[in-house]
C-alpha cells in the first residue's frame, strides 16, 4: 500500500486474522474509521466502524470477487485518471503504456472484470481506445473487442505481466 | 435382509441428524448438543437403541476425529500458527492457568484419580473453535477489534493440544508416570519434529500433494490423514494430532482446495462422531453428575469470560469489546469431547463420559447465547456494579459517569 496523496500519509494497519484472512483499516480525515477484511476464499468484507464504539462494526458488507474489484475500479479508476492530467508521462516506479487486445487475445470477447486486472497485476485499465474515439476510466463490465487498445497505469512489472496475460 | 435394516438404521440416524441440525440453525444455536442429545436416544438406556449400525458408527466416529482435526490443521499454515504464538502467549497462558484447574480441580474434588482430573482440566480448557469461529461470522464481528484477539487465543489453544493430546494419550496407555514417560517423550518429540518440518518444507510438500483434479486431491490428502493418524497411534501419539499436523504441513493452493473439499466429509463424519459419543453414555448415569457438571459449567463459562475481557484489555479494546471477546470464548464443543473420548476408550473413570457429555451440553448452548447477549449483560452488570458504589460511598459519582469516558 502507498497512498501518497497530496502530500499527506495515510496511516494503514494491517492485521492477521488466523484462520480467516487479514483486515486492514484507516481512519479518514473526517475521522470516520473504514476497513477491510479479506478472506482467504478471496471474499470480502467492507467495515465501516461504530462511531460510538471504535471497537465495533456498524456496517458490515459482504463482496464477492467480482463485486470488490467493480468497486476498486469505481474508486480508483476515476482518481488515476484525474491524476494523469497532473503527472503527465513517466514517474520513476510508474509506468504507462498502450497495450493491444490483438483477435487471439484470451480476453478479446470478454468482460474487463474478467482479465482481473487490477487484483491479478496491480495495473489499472484508464481507458479503451476504439476506432476514433476513447471510453475513458471503463468499468469493469465493458467489453475488450479485438483492435482496442487499453491505457494502462502501473508498476512497470505489472504492466509487463498485463501485456503477457492479454497476450498482446 | 441384513442390508436393508442397515441401510433404514443408518439412513434414519442421518435424517434424524440433518433435521436436528436445521432446528439448531433456526434458533442460531450450535448443532452440536442436538447431536449429542441423539446420540444419547440412540444408545443404550435410551428412546431407539440401534441395532445393526453400531460398528459403522464407531468406524465413522474416529474418521470423524482425524477430519476435524486435519480441518483444523488447514485453517492455518505453521508461520501462521507461531506468529500467533508468539503475540498471544501471555494471553495463552492466563487462558490455560483458568481455565484448566477449574476442571483439574473439580476432578480431584469428585475423588477421581489424578490422570482423570488432568482429563478433566482439558474438557474445561478448550474452547469450540467452531462454535467461537461461526458465532463471530454470524454476529459480523470479524472486522472488530477484539476479534484479533479472540482468534489467536484460538490458535494458541489449538497448539497447547497438539502436545497436550499425545501426552495425555501416551499416560492413558501407559498406566504410571515412570511407564509412560518414554512413549510420552517419544510423541512430543514427533510432534516438535514434524512442526519444524512442516515451516520448512510445507511449500514442497504441498507442492508434491497437489492436483488441480479435485477427485484426486481429495482421495491423497484423505488417504495421507489416514495413514499418517494409523501411524500416530501405533507410535501412541494420538491420531487426532496426527491429522492436526498433516494439515498444519499443506499450505496455499493445496490447503484452500482440500479445504473446501473436505468440508462437506467433515460435517457428515463430525456429526456420527457427536452421536458415537452420545451412544457410549448412558443418560441414566447423566443424574448423579448434572450438579458438578452444572458448577463446573458455571465457573469455566466465568473463567473464560475473565479471560477474553483481560487479553483484549491488554491490547487497547474498550469495555463492551472485552465483554464481547470474553463472551465469544465461552462456548466448549468438539475438542472437550475429543479429549474425553480418549479417556471413555482408555475405560478410565466411569464417571468422566457423563460428566463431559452434560458440561459440553450445557456451554454448547450457553455460549452463544452468552456471545449475543454480551451487550445487554455488561449493561446489567455495570448498573449493579455503580448501584452499589454509589450506595457505598457518600457522594454520588453514579449521575453521568458512563466507564467509558468520553
Amino acid at each position: 500500500m502507498r497512498p501518497k496523496e497530496t502530500g499527506t500519509r495515510m496511516d494503514i494497519q494491517e492485521t492477521t486474522l488466523p484462520g480467516v484472512g487479514l483486515r486492514h483499516d484507516f481512519t479518514t480525515r473526517a475521522g470516520r474509521q473504514l476497513g477491510v477484511v479479506t478472506h482467504r476464499t478471496g471474499r470480502r468484507d467492507l467495515l465501516v466502524y461504530d462511531r460510538e464504539d471504535p471497537d465495533t462494526c456498524q456496517e458490515v458488507i459482504q463482496l464477492t470477487n467480482d463485486e470488490a474489484d467493480a468497486l476498486a475500479e469505481l474508486l480508483g479508476a476515476a482518481r488515476l485518471v484525474e491524476h494523469l492530467a497532473r503527472l503527465q508521462q513517466q514517474v520513476e516506479g510508474l509506468a504507462i503504456d498502450w497495450l493491444p487486445i490483438r483477435s487471439g487475445s484470451p480476453y478479446a470477447g470478454r468482460a474487463i472484470a474478467d482479465t482481473q486486472a487490477r487484483s491479478r497485476t496491480g495495473v489499472s485499465i484508464v481507458a479503451i481506445l476504439r476506432g476514433d474515439g476513447a471510453i475513458p476510466a471503463p468499468t469493469p463490465e465493458v467489453g475488450l473487442d479485438p483492435g482496442d487498445t487499453l491505457v494502462v497505469v502501473g508498476t512497470p512489472k505489472g504492466v509487463k505481466d498485463l501485456s503477457q496475460l492479454l497476450g498482446s | 435382509m441384513h442390508g436393508a435394516a442397515v441401510l433404514l438404521e443408518l439412513g434414519g440416524v442421518i435424517l434424524g441428524l440433518g433435521i436436528l441440525g436445521r432446528l439448531a440453525g433456526r434458533f442460531g444455536l450450535s448443532a452440536i448438543p442436538l447431536y449429542l442429545l441423539a446420540g444419547l436416544a440412540f444408545g443404550e438406556g435410551g428412546l431407539l437403541p440401534l441395532v445393526t449400525t453400531q460398528e459403522f458408527i464407531e468406524v465413522g466416529a474416529e474418521v470423524g476425529v482425524i477430519l476435524l482435526l486435519l480441518l483444523l490443521g488447514l485453517e492455518y499454515s505453521a508461520s501462521e500458527l507461531l506468529g500467533s504464538l508468539r503475540a498471544a502467549a501471555p494471553a495463552g497462558l492466563v487462558d490455560l492457568v483458568l481455565n484448566f484447574t477449574p476442571g483439574l480441580v473439580g476432578g480431584l474434588l469428585l475423588g477421581w484419580s489424578p490422570l482423570a482430573a488432568v482429563v478433566l482440566g482439558g474438557v474445561t480448557y478448550v474452547t469450540s473453535s467452531g462454535i467461537a469461529a461461526k458465532v463471530l461470522g454470524d454476529l459480523g464481528r470479524l472486522g472488530n477489534r477484539e476479534t484479533p484477539v479472540v482468534l489467536s487465543i484460538l490458535v494458541v489453544e489449538d497448539l497447547a493440544m497438539a502436545a497436550y493430546l499425545p501426552l495425555v494419550t501416551g499416560l492413558l496407555v501407559g498406566g504410571g508416570l515412570l511407564a509412560s514417560a518414554l512413549p510420552v517423550g517419544v510423541a512430543l518429540v514427533t510432534v516438535a519434529l514434524v512442526l519444524v518440518v512442516a515451516v520448512r518444507y510445507g511449500e514442497t510438500l504441498s507442492r508434491l500433494v497437489f492436483s488441480s483434479n479435485s477427485e484426486v486431491l481429495l482421495l491423497v490428502i484423505l488417504g495421507l490423514a489416514l495413514v499418517v493418524a494409523g501411524l500416530a497411534q501405533q507410535l501412541q501419539v494420538s491420531t487426532a494430532v496426527g491429522a492436526f499436523l498433516v494439515g498444519i504441513a499443506l499450505s496455499g493452493e493445496a490447503a484452500e482446495a482440500a479445504h473446501d473439499l473436505l468440508t462437506p466429509l467433515r460435517d457428515l463424519f463430525a456429526a456420527v462422531f457427536f452421536v458415537f459419543f452420545g451412544l457410549q453414555t448412558d443418560p441414566r448415569s447423566m443424574r448423579p453428575v448434572a450438579l458438578a457438571a452444572a458448577v463446573l459449567a458455571v465457573v469455566t463459562a466465568v473463567t473464560k469470560m475473565v479471560t477474553g475481557w483481560w487479553a483484549a484489555r491488554r491490547v487497547g479494546v474498550g469495555p463492551r469489546g472485552r465483554w464481547r471477546a470474553g463472551t465469544a470464548l465461552v462456548a466448549r464443543g468438539e475438542f472437550s469431547i475429543v479429549i474425553a473420548g480418549l479417556a471413555v476408550t482408555a475405560g478410565r473413570e466411569p464417571a468422566l463420559g457423563p460428566l463431559a457429555t452434560a458440561y459440553v451440553l450445557i456451554l454448547a448452548v450457553l455460549g452463544p447465547i452468552l456471545a449475543r447477549a454480551s451487550e445487554p449483560l455488561r449493561a446489567a452488570l455495570t448498573t449493579a456494579v455503580t448501584a452499589v458504589a454509589g450506595r457505598r460511598s457518600a457522594r454520588r459519582p453514579a449521575g453521568g459517569w458512563s466507564p467509558r469516558g468520553p
